[in-house]
């Protein structure tokens, strides 16, 4: 029974693949890869100078390198390019000392906070990363360089995975959560927890009480939605604001952040999810030209 | 002023050391007191770019100072931890 419903995968969202069709890598002086293997998801993006000139994000497997691997080798599909004319790759993110073909790691604060000024501008000033299975708030300069960090590293609560387990407990697909949050008449109570354990039995308490897939989703988004506020509020915020990570995709936490913050986080011309690799990519290149003018 | 807050909050409070990395003149005296091993000096990671080495709390403490630092928090006493004392930049704090 391929179609029954117990075998959908609500949690899997989509893996994509992109080549810039008005890029050649041919005419580059500097080719750089930044890959960022996620506790959840892997990106790997392939920038000539400083442009994006392909990329690939996939789910991330129980093998870091094979991972990197993967997701590398699907960005150059196709495109003629070879990793040996990779100038520089960078590797972040949690998998990132596990990243066969990097020349460096660079830890995924400083990734996250460069990528976030590529993507959103050089007027942002705190970037919030929702992670896989952490969120970070990161406060940059007009360079996208880290002034001040704060990570919650400990939990993995009010993260990507955490909604993965909410869409399969409410058979709702990961893509619509966070529409599907927002069709309530009235925000419900979040969930008094946002440990995905402890939440995860109280969304099923709801679902017996008669709550429907809506409150529920609402109830938890606007949970997660508070949790990385507190977050926010020690670190301090200036304007702008940003979100990267899988999460800056769920319109459901997005705008219950804005609302408690009262603030309007920018909408991406580019996936958000590509923040770090982006950022390595681009670290990438900057240390080329470092080495370059050294010698 | 760059903060590198390090650490974490758990049910019973914040615990974040920050250590201000452009205060932070590189002298290693605190790494040397530390009792417990908690700070190291290694290459400013926020800074890729930059050759700087500081110092940073060591990764194998970051989620559990609290227990780590405890010796040096004991109940009563008034003066301040010694990686702060021996600091002259006055680059580290503690949240708790």
């Amino acid at each position: 029974m391929p179609d029954s419903e117990s075998e959908k995968e609500y949690w899997r969202w989509t893996e994509s693949r992109y080549t810039n069709p008005d890029t050649k890598w041919e005419a580059g002086d500097i080719i750089s890869a930044g890959v960022d293997v996620g506790s959840v998801s892997t990106q790997a993006v392939v920038m000539v100078d400083s442009k994006i000139y392909c990329y690939a994000s996939m789910r991330t497997g129980s093998d870091s390198p094979d991972s990197a691997n993967n997701a590398i080798d699907w960005a150059l599909e196709g495109t003629g390019l070879t990793l040996d004319k990779i100038e520089f790759a960078v590797g972040t993110g949690y998998g990132r000392v596990n990243v066969p073909f990097a020349d460096r790691a660079i830890t995924e604060i400083a990734c996250h906070g460069r990528g976030a000024n590529f993507i959103y501008g050089p007027e942002i000033r705190t970037v919030l990363d929702m992670g896989g299975q952490d969120c970070k708030a990161i406060r940059v300069d007009n360079r996208g360089k880290v002034t001040a960090f704060l990570m919650n590293d400990k939990c993995a609560a009010g993260t990507g995975r955490g909604m993965e387990v909410f869409a399969d407990l409410l058979q709702v697909h990961i893509n619509d959560v966070g529409e599907m949050s927002l069709k309530v008449e009235e925000e419900p109570e979040p969930v008094s927890s946002t440990c995905v354990v402890f939440a995860k039995s109280e969304a099923v308490g709801l679902l017996r009480k008669g709550w429907g897939k809506e409150k529920v989703l609402a109830a938890y988004c606007s949970a997660m939605a508070h949790r990385v506020v507190t977050l926010l509020l020690r670190l301090g915020i200036e304007e702008k604001f940003a979100i990267t990570g899988g999460i800056a995709k769920n319109i459901g936490v997005v705008k219950r952040i804005e609302d408690e913050l009262n603030i309007n986080a920018p909408k991406p011309k580019i996936d958000p999810q590509l923040a770090g690799a982006i950022g390595a990519a681009l670290f990438g290149k900057a240390l080329v030209e470092k080495q370059r003018k050294k010698t | 002023m760059t903060k590198a807050n390090y650490g974490y909050k758990d049910g019973s409070g914040e615990y974040f050391i920050t250590i201000d990395t452009d205060l932070c003149n590189s002298c290693g005296k605190c790494v040397e007191v530390c009792p417990e091993g908690v700070l190291e000096m290694a290459e400013d990671d926020l800074d890729p770019l930059g050759d700087e080495v500081i110092a940073i709390v060591n990764e194998k403490h970051r989620k559990k100072i609290k227990y780590s630092c405890a010796p040096c928090k004991s109940a009563g006493e008034t003066k301040s931890l010694i990686c702060v004392q021996v600091c002259e930049s006055g680059a580290i704090k503690h949240s708790w």
